[in-house]
């Protein structure tokens, strides 16, 4: 399973650990494709106890991947959440035995339209089928099955991840001693799925593209997964982020350019933005990753009624959002936290006053830190994990 | 563990070990933490001041932001076997549907308010001709949560209007201390009363 890799996938999976599931029990997908075999990455951090209580699963966001507290091998930026987690931060690998799985679909050496199907040879590109939330936290599970860990201490994450999280709470209820959804939603908003919608459009616009088809044509479609960034990235972040960060500044240069250079310092940073992010991210992968976020509705999945995907749920859960998010916006973890209530479940929701918008679950937030610490505090106490393993 | 506020220790003796609770308006966790611990009650906050969510949760208890008027619909009949409501009844918008609430979602109610015919309260309005200013009430006029006020006797009223049965009355003085006189003197002399109700 591992020729044709792109360079990209080749140094992921030479830092990073993997599986191949699904042989012969292939992975049923919503779409009512059965896929197997498939490759699932994985990354992990601290060591697993010998009660198999201590194990947390980070659920990465569309942008972020497995390496979540190490220098990335394809970028060579520290890791995305190193913030979070690391020696004498909050998720301690000395205590907690941390996993970060690559989702399906995505682009970092799990299964995804890279890669060739098996009956065929052939590579997938378009033809791989559409995944969703629910398909990624069924490959996560297969995954831990493989792993041999019966439960979760904790699932957590952030944006996409948190989509995630709640999907493990709704799915594996018991296998979810904890759950931490961040900045995120029961379903995607038609203002999000519409910024989704705008950057698909502006890849396939791209001739480069060939209707999915470029690594048989040796193209890529940069520009339009760079303007597909960009305008996400604004979507990221805050008015008062982006004012304070750059204003009205101008980019190396004293006056207006009276032409369409990047003049505003604000441009040149979306552009930077939009450039760096082909070098680590498939176009193919995005379409399918955003299409994967469109697609979650947790109520939907549940007759409609949320609080019946938390029925009974024996989950402790601890919701978060951030007051300058617009893209997750604290109204829909409220959402989400009126059905827990209704479900009768175990539920703290915590506003953090910020202006960094929906990336300040990526930043350094002492709020978010002090209210996860202190909720994995409680739990731990309540799950008689020791302090030190 | 340091101690909890006397008022706050009237209302953990009455809630029985093992049990379900749910104290709305739980500050800074205080009533809550001790349940938790002492009382080994699976206890549930809800309060409107984000600084006192984030404290609670922050040591481990299990908090929502939310306030009493709109966010107790959210739960289901019989969820706790106690609602507590310490000192926020009269900063509710409706006191009354607030109850009924209170008592559809829990078994119990415990509910604690200052009390607005304590003889201090009436001297001010009647020989000072002002909005009365007293140690349970401590807000100006134009600045007081306290939106709907009432007197011992009305709470009784009430709880007597909505058929909900007064399991426990316990009347206190300034010093935060049980008195016990009959119904007349008490809605004179007490500053403040805790009452545990349950559905009739």
């Amino acid at each position: 399973m591992l020729q044709d890799l792109t360079d990209a996938e080749r140094m992921a999976l030479a830092q990073c650990r993997y599986a191949v599931l699904g042989d012969g029990r292939p992975l049923r997908l919503d779409c009512g494709v059965d896929l197997g075999p498939y490759r699932v990455a994985y990354q992990t951090y601290g060591t697993l106890n010998a009660d198999k209580t201590n194990a947390i699963l980070i659920c990465h966001p569309l942008s972020c991947d497995q390496f979540v507290a190490e220098r990335h091998p394809v970028t060579g930026k520290e890791g995305w959440w190193e913030s979070l987690v690391g020696p004498g931060k909050v998720l301690d690998p000395a205590r907690y035995f941390i996993i970060c799985v690559n989702v399906l679909g995505h682009c970092m050496g799990s299964t995804g339209p890279l890669a060739r199907e098996a009956a065929t040879g052939q590579p997938w590109n378009l033809r791989f089928p559409v995944v969703t939330i629910g398909d990624m936290v069924r490959a996560q599970a297969a995954l831990l099955d493989h792993l041999g860990i019966p439960d979760l201490f904790c699932v957590i994450g952030g944006s996409m991840g948190g989509m995630q999280v709640l999907e493990w709470a709704a799915t594996y209820p018991k296998r979810v001693f904890s759950a931490v959804p961040i900045a995120c939603a029961a379903h995607h908003s038609a203002q999000n799925i519409a910024f989704h919608e705008v950057g698909r459009q502006a890849i396939m616009a791209d001739p480069e593209w060939k209707g999915g088809d470029y690594r048989l044509h040796q193209t890529v479609p940069a520009r339009g997964l760079a303007v597909a960034r960009m305008t996400a990235h604004i979507t990221y972040l805050s008015e008062q982020a982006l004012q304070r960060k750059f204003g009205r500044a101008l980019q190396d240069r004293n006056a207006l350019g009276f032409g369409f250079d990047a003049d505003f310092q604000v441009e040149s940073y979306l552009r930077h933005q939009g450039s760096t992010f082909v070098d680590r991210f498939d176009a193919n992968s995005y379409l399918y990753i955003t299409r994967a976020m469109d697609y979650f509705d947790l109520a939907g999945a549940h007759g409609g009624v949320l609080a019946n995907a938390f029925r009974g749920s024996p989950t402790r859960f601890c919701l978060m959002s951030f007051t300058s998010d617009w893209l997750f916006p604290t109204h829909e973890s409220r959402e989400i936290v009126h059905a827990l209530n209704a479900a009768a479940a175990n539920v703290s929701f915590v506003e953090v006053a910020s202006d960094k918008g929906h990336d300040a679950f990526l930043l350094d937030e002492p709020e978010m830190f002090r209210t996860l610490s202190g909720f994995l505090k409680g739990a731990a106490a309540v799950r008689g994990l020791k302090e030190t393993t | 563990m340091k101690s909890i506020r006397v008022d706050l220790q009237l209302i953990a003796d009455m809630v029985a070990p093992d049990t379900r609770a749910l104290d709305i308006g739980c500050g800074d966790g205080a009533l809550l933490a001790y349940l938790t611990n002492f009382k080994r009650v699976d206890a549930r906050g809800m309060e409107l001041s984000q600084a006192g969510v984030n404290a609670c949760v922050a040591n481990g208890l299990s908090v929502i932001q939310g306030d009493a008027d709109a966010d107790l619909r959210a739960y289901p009949d019989d969820a706790f076997d106690y609602v507590i409501l310490g000192q926020t009844l009269q900063a509710t918008r409706e006191p009354r549907e607030v109850l009924r609430q209170m008592l559809r979602v829990g078994k119990r109610a415990i509910v604690s308010f200052p009390n607005f015919a304590h003889w201090q309260v009436r001297l001010r309005m009647v020989f000072g001709g002002r909005m009365p200013q007293t140690t349970s009430l401590p807000y100006k006029w134009y600045d007081t949560p306290n939106i709907h006020l009432c007197s011992i006797d009305d709470f009784r009223a009430l709880c007597h209007d909505m058929g909900v049965r007064i399991e426990r009355a316990i009347v206190l003085n300034s010093k935060s201390r049980p008195i016990h006189m009959p119904p007349l003197l008490a809605n004179l002399f007490g500053e403040q009363a805790v009452f545990m109700l349950r559905r009739d």
